[in-house]
């Protein structure tokens, strides 16, 4: 227990800087697949190909290896950004590609006849998409979001490789203070995995509040 | 100089060009501990898939918490238990062999979904029909079930392929000297990374395109409606 007590406060602190990294790296994911998920079914061929080859670069590639490009390479081309930012930008880079794709399946799942109705009604393409279809997709996307939220959650581990002191970090300094691995490392992984059921609960109930708000459940708009 | 391969810092070409040998040497680690994570994790996630079919609630309820576990937790810091706490116990195994296990740890319990979605896919019509036959439950699965279960686990399973392709830099934390690795020794010694970084970038793009269109071939040679197990 006395072991306990004194290994959970570094440990905590650590949860902290993940649980923000979480948080902004998801929103910049959130982001980055809205703009490449709408991107890439765009009628301006310019917008589809930037679409395109950013979410093949980033799907195809190897996250630690975007992170060590962003945080070692980037600056010999002049562009320093400092292991907070490239930590961020690298894990909302990679998850917004893998979002890209659900965004873009989502708003393909939307039936035709509501795009039909909406020009029946002369609606405009962007009062279309604003007000028709990215509501009634916007609940079919929430559960992919919410797994791809937990991948980006296990994701920012790898922070502590470009020297961030997050949760990862923080257990293996205290590894090589104390030498009690079996505590360590059991504690980190729980923590994580509290993390990990806490975001989950979280993305359920926007999931749940989104529906409400449309008016739809995900069966009904499948239906 | 790595495994006896200079590079050559005359220009950033020639500099690139004179390492490429020493990644590709580091390709072949990442290769082998794919594979390697890829087979632990078809057969791990076989094994937590049977076990949770068990109907038995004292057996099934344990493995779905460990799967759980497994799911949402980093591969990184499996990867450190592994490492640092299993010679506690007395097992000391080497890094490479540690990596692989790591990945296949993590990825059967995605695999272990995928076999449990596959069975339950088949149609329950086929169920009823071998059980109206009087087939005994192993000709059910051996020659009903897994035969027609095949076709719709392959494209799942696939794309894990390609997903433990990309997790395998993790191993360089625990000192595996794959492709990142080794693009980082070289960055280290020559102080110069944007070159070998950029390239294990484009292997990465290489072997994972390379790899989802081998799934894709495979996906569309499978028969639709079952592969015959006899």
């Amino acid at each position: 227990m006395e072991t306990l007590s004194s290994l959970l406060p570094p440990l905590l602190k650590g949860a902290r800087l993940t649980a923000e990294l979480a948080l902004v790296s998801t929103g910049v994911g959130a982001v980055m697949a809205f703009l490449s998920g709408i991107g890439k079914l765009s009628r301006i061929w310019p917008a589809r190909m930037l679409s395109i080859v950013y979410i093949e670069v980033f799907r195809g590639t190897s996250l630690l290896v975007q992170m060590f490009w962003l945080y070692y390479a980037l600056p010999l081309l002049g562009v320093s950004l400092g292991a907070t930012l490239a930590g961020i930008l690298a894990l909302g880079l990679n998850i917004g590609a893998y979002g890209a794709e659900v965004v873009r399946g989502a708003i393909l799942a939307v039936p035709t006849g509501q795009y039909e109705a909406a020009v029946a009604l002369n609606f405009s393409k962007r009062y279309t998409l604003w007000n028709v279809v990215l509501p009634q997709a916007l609940v079919e996307m929430m559960p992919p979001f919410g797994n791809l939220a937990v991948q980006n959650l296990k994701d920012t581990a790898l922070v502590s490789l470009i020297t961030l002191s997050d949760l990862t970090f923080r257990a293996q300094n205290l590894r090589n203070l104390t030498l009690d691995t079996v505590p360590i490392y059991s504690l980190t992984l729980v923590l994580y995995f509290v993390m990990a059921l806490i975001l989950m609960a979280l993305m359920r109930l926007l999931e749940r509040v989104i529906a409400n708000r449309v008016g739809v459940t995900a069966a009904r708009a499948r239906s | 100089m790595i495994f006896g391969i200079h590079w050559n810092l005359t220009s950033d070409w020639a500099f690139a060009a004179s390492i490429i040998p020493i990644l590709l040497r580091g390709m072949i680690v990442t290769v082998e501990a794919t594979v390697l994570g890829f087979l632990i994790a078809l057969i791990l996630g076989l094994i937590f898939a049977l076990l949770r079919a068990v109907p038995l609630k004292i057996v099934s309820w344990p493995i779905a918490v460990i799967v759980e576990f497994l799911r949402d937790t980093p591969l990184l810091v499996q990867l450190y238990f592994l490492y640092f706490v299993l010679p506690n116990y007395g097992v000391v195994l080497p890094a490479f062999l540690t990596g692989a296990i790591a990945l296949g740890l993590q990825y059967s319990a995605y695999t272990s979904e995928v076999y449990r979605a596959g069975l339950e896919a088949v149609p329950r019509g086929q169920w009823e029909a071998s059980m109206a036959l009087n087939m005994p439950m192993v000709l059910v699965y051996r020659d009903v079930v897994v035969p027609q279960a095949i076709p719709r686990v392959v494209p799942a399973l696939g794309n894990y392929l390609v997903s433990i392709i990309k997790d395998t830099p993790i191993l360089s934390a625990v000192t595996v000297l794959e492709m990142l690795n080794l693009a980082t020794i070289i960055g280290d010694r020559t102080y110069r990374y944007l070159v070998p970084l950029s390239e294990v970038g484009g292997l990465f793009l290489i072997l994972t395109i390379f790899s989802s269109w081998l799934v894709r071939v495979l996906e569309r040679r499978l028969p639709n409606d079952g592969i015959p197990l006899r």
